[in-house]
């Protein structure tokens, strides 16, 4: 169990994890100073006989500094969040370079179609395997998310990558792993009552490892 | 409207002689609305911890008997283990229950019926009869949406977000009539709210008492009116769209069905442009109410009042503006993703200027350890953690990880709970008195207090750290996850202080209920506060005052150097004060 974010899994985790970061030490600034100054005012005017409490209402300075420094630190973030939101997700973030799989959703599992030695989806090459998502390490992958039925949601946590798959709709989401290993893809939208075990294993593998499971599962699946 | 319209109505305080039915029953008085709906929200509130508890055993100790699950039907529960088709059950009619059913009424329903002709001094709603159309509508729903979980194959599954087309087609849901009376239901609740808001508007713009100007309104007042426009425009949509979404479960139309030309994201629009806003009419009275008690609990005036009607009203405005922000994932174009980021962000400052001045209001106080007051600053403490957490989803690049997850659930819970119901919890035996004449048990609202306030952190705050490690929200089992399975000790530890939580409301309950009866004896003004409702007696009477009393000044004049105690009313009139031109009350 981790008390922190999990495994740091593709090229976004460091740029999400270290937003998080920087958000939770703002957050973090906040609460201490909210929680702190309640519990010391909380003890110190705590009701003592004898004594009235100051009348104002209030401090046109005091309230100016308290909107203003909140109002330059919301947008100092929108800004450096919007940054790494237009390369994660931008309408033009895929790398042209990417290699397609294409994942179609359904009540409870990923159909996910590779697209087979010639690099490229919808050729006869293509094959299809259910649940299991092979992608090569080091290597910008684009993922055509569809829906067979209700909505569903595509969700790798080590990626720190999600997606809605939307039926009716065709949406690319691209990420790129670059650790080694076998890790979950699960869905993050509630898509009916099988929708917690609407899941896939990931296997994220070095090139020649996945050329070599692209040659068998393509045998397979057309055998 | 030049003279004041309020002294128009006839004010019968001293011959009531309705009968019985249309004094409790059919009543048209604003007072006994509220009451009602106060015992029927909650049971409500009762109903939706219930289903929770179901939930937090499933969780906690999956495909495990749940003890006493014996009871439940073989849909829903055979031998006591839970069923996914019935679990997604809970998940949804939990979320409706509590939002729709417990915490919206509780603060609109009873606190804008109660306190609004109370505080601006008038005798009565400006439309008693609409009003009463309002609670009955509003119970019709209830027992509708109550109904739907005992039909046969159950109730609606789609959560309380209702997304299509899961919700628009039977075959993907595998419910029916319980989809379709949700839908029914829902549509009743939107005509519940319409009703009450064209009258709360109404009547604070009409019936001010003499000297009543806009700026000597309380904020509890000033929140419920904004309040009642936002939900004057938000309701109408969700009916509107609830409306869309029964056709298509009934007479085959598609609006949000794709598969036949239909738009799912459709739905989601509608229903979050009608949810956001939803999620402040659910916030903003607790905050108006609690301004009332902090300052009351401080024996100072609200520090930088007028700052806190405009942050409310900006809330109220840039509401309307980032209900994109629950659709970052949907496929919705990011250009618009980065936009709704910058507005939500926004929505921030307000918050954050409205926490400020509440610590302000107690700075330098002489602070009285109420019942209210405790849970009226556990609001605070709690609200800023909410408050937060919607920093970090607002952030789309870290809401890619976090959206869908158990930081939602924690998210919308500190708001909520520790929010919303922490501001009930104050509210309630705060205006008990009115209510009914007493007090509500001082100790044992103390031991309340402090078992809710210690439980509900125990309960949700690990949540965050369950969202941080990427588990979904709305999953049955997550022992089907490798991923998830060293987490089960944390989920175990927050189902038993979940069931702790809930045996702690055992206490506010019993002690309601003890109070009606053996409760301490009131008087006027318990709490020695300004407002215009404390010069009545406990209980307020039909039609509230005889002569509608003349305000001088603002309901925040605690601990002030012209009078030697430390609250000044906002009737008292001192020799330096002018009596108002009556026709200055409806104007300004
Ligand atoms: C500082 C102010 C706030 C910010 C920045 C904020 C931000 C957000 C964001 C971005 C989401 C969507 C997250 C996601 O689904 O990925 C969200 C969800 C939610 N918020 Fe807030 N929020 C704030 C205050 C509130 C308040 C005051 C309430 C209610 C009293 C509230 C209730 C909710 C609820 C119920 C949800 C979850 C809806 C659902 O999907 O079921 N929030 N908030
Ligand atoms: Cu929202």
């Amino acid at each position: 169990m981790h008390w922190w974010l999990p495994l740091k899994g593709s090229t976004f985790a460091g740029e999400v994890d270290g937003l998080f970061l920087a958000i939770t030490i703002i957050t973090g600034i906040a609460f201490v100073l909210v929680e702190v100054g309640l519990i010391w005012f909380v003890v110190k005017y705590r009701q003592r006989p004898g004594r009235k409490a100051f009348y104002t209402h209030g401090s046109t300075r005091a309230e100016v500094i308290w909107t203003a420094i909140p109002a330059v630190t919301m947008v100092a973030l929108g800004l450096i969040s919007n940054h790494y939101w237009v390369r994660i997700k931008g309408r033009n973030s895929v790398p042209p370079n990417a290699y397609p799989i294409a994942i179609h959703a359904k009540q409870f599992e990923w159909q996910v179609t590779y697209p087979g030695p010639d690099g490229k989806l919808g050729t006869s090459d293509d094959f299809t395997v259910r649940n299991q998502l092979h992608v090569p390490v080091g290597r910008p992958i684009v993922v055509r998310l569809t829906s067979e039925d209700v909505i569903h949601s595509f969700f790798v946590p080590v990626f720190r990558v999600k997606q809605d798959a939307v039926p009716g709709m065709d949406i690319n989401a691209w990420f790129q792993a670059t650790v080694p290993g076998t890790y979950e893809l699960g869905c993050a939208e509630l898509c009916g009552l099988g929708h917690y075990r609407m899941r896939a294993q990931v296997f994220v593998q070095s090139q020649e490892d996945y050329d070599a499971w692209t040659k068998q599962a393509a045998q397979e699946a057309s055998s | 409207m030049t003279t004041v319209a309020a002294t128009a109505h006839p004010a019968p305080a001293h011959h009531d002689d309705r009968s019985f039915i249309r004094k409790y029953v059919f009543s048209t008085d604003h007072k006994i609305i509220g009451i009602q709906f106060l015992f029927v929200s909650l049971f409500f509130l009762l109903v939706g911890g219930l289903l929770a508890m179901q939930m937090r055993w499933q969780l906690g100790f999956p495909g495990k008997p749940m003890p006493g699950g014996g009871v439940l039907p073989e849909t829903m529960a055979p031998g006591g283990v839970i069923l996914p088709e019935y679990y997604i059950q809970l998940v949804t009619m939990h979320g409706t229950f509590m939002v729709f059913f417990a915490i919206m009424p509780l603060l609109v329903g009873v606190y804008a019926n109660f306190l609004i002709p109370l505080k601006i001094g008038t005798h009565d709603m400006a439309f008693p009869r609409i009003n009463m159309w309002s609670f009955w509508s509003f119970f019709a729903a209830g027992l509708v949406m109550l109904a739907s979980l005992f039909v046969p194959d159950g109730a609606a599954r789609a959560g309380w977000t209702m997304y299509a087309p899961l919700s628009a087609r039977h075959d993907l849901s595998g419910a029916s009539f319980g989809q379709e009376m949700w839908s029914v239901s829902i549509i009743l609740v939107g005509l519940s709210s319409i009703l009450g808001s064209l009258n709360y508007i109404t009547t604070i713009i009409n019936n001010r008492a003499p000297g009543m100007t806009w700026f000597r309104l309380p904020l509890s007042v000033w929140s419920l009116f904004i309040t009642a426009i936002l939900g004057l425009l938000a309701l109408p949509v969700l009916s509107g769209a609830a409306i869309m979404l029964l056709f298509d479960q009934i007479i085959g139309t598609h609006f949000f069905d794709p598969a036949a030309g239909g738009q799912a994201l459709l739905w989601q629009h509608l229903f979050w442009f009608f949810g956001h806003p939803e999620v402040y009419i659910l916030i903003l009275p607790a905050m108006g109410m609690v301004s009332d008690i902090i300052a009351n609990g401080s024996r100072k005036p609200i520090f930088g009042y007028h700052s806190m009607v405009f942050a409310i009203v900006a809330i109220a405005f840039l509401g309307w503006i980032v209900w994109g922000h629950h659709m970052f994932m949907s496929g919705m174009n990011p250009t618009l993703g980065s936009s709704f980021m910058v507005s939500t962000l926004v929505i921030a400052v307000p918050s954050a200027v409205k926490t400020f001045n509440w610590m302000g209001t107690m700075w330098r106080g002489n602070l009285r350890f109420t019942v209210p007051m405790l849970n009226a600053v556990a609001f605070v403490a709690m609200f800023v953690i909410g408050g937060l957490s919607g920093i970090f989803m607002a952030a789309t690049p870290v809401d890619m990880f976090i959206h869908d997850t158990y930081f939602i659930v924690a998210h919308l819970h500190y708001v909520l709970f520790g929010g919303s119901l922490f501001a009930l919890f104050a509210a309630i035996p705060y205006w008990y008195p009115k209510m009914f004449g007493r007090l509500m048990h001082e100790g044992w609202g103390k031991v309340h207090f402090w078992l809710t306030f210690i439980f509900y952190n125990l309960v949700f705050f690990p949540m965050h750290i369950l969202g941080m490690a990427g588990h979904m929200r709305r999953i049955y089992d997550p022992t089907q996850y490798a991923f998830l399975q060293p987490y089960q000790p944390m989920n175990e530890f927050i189902s038993i202080s979940a069931f702790l939580l809930f045996a702690t409301q055992i206490i506010f309950f019993v002690n309601f209920w003890w109070s009606l009866k053996r409760g301490k004896p009131s008087g006027l003004n318990p709490w020695q506060d300004n407002g215009l409702e404390w010069t009545l007696p406990s209980p307020a009477p039909h039609g509230n005052w005889e002569r509608v009393p003349t305000v001088y000044r603002g309901p925040y004049e605690f601990s002030s150097p012209q009078v030697p105690e430390d609250y000044l009313p906002q009737t008292r009139r001192l020799p330096s004060d002018r009596e108002p031109a009556a026709a200055s009350a409806a104007r300004h």
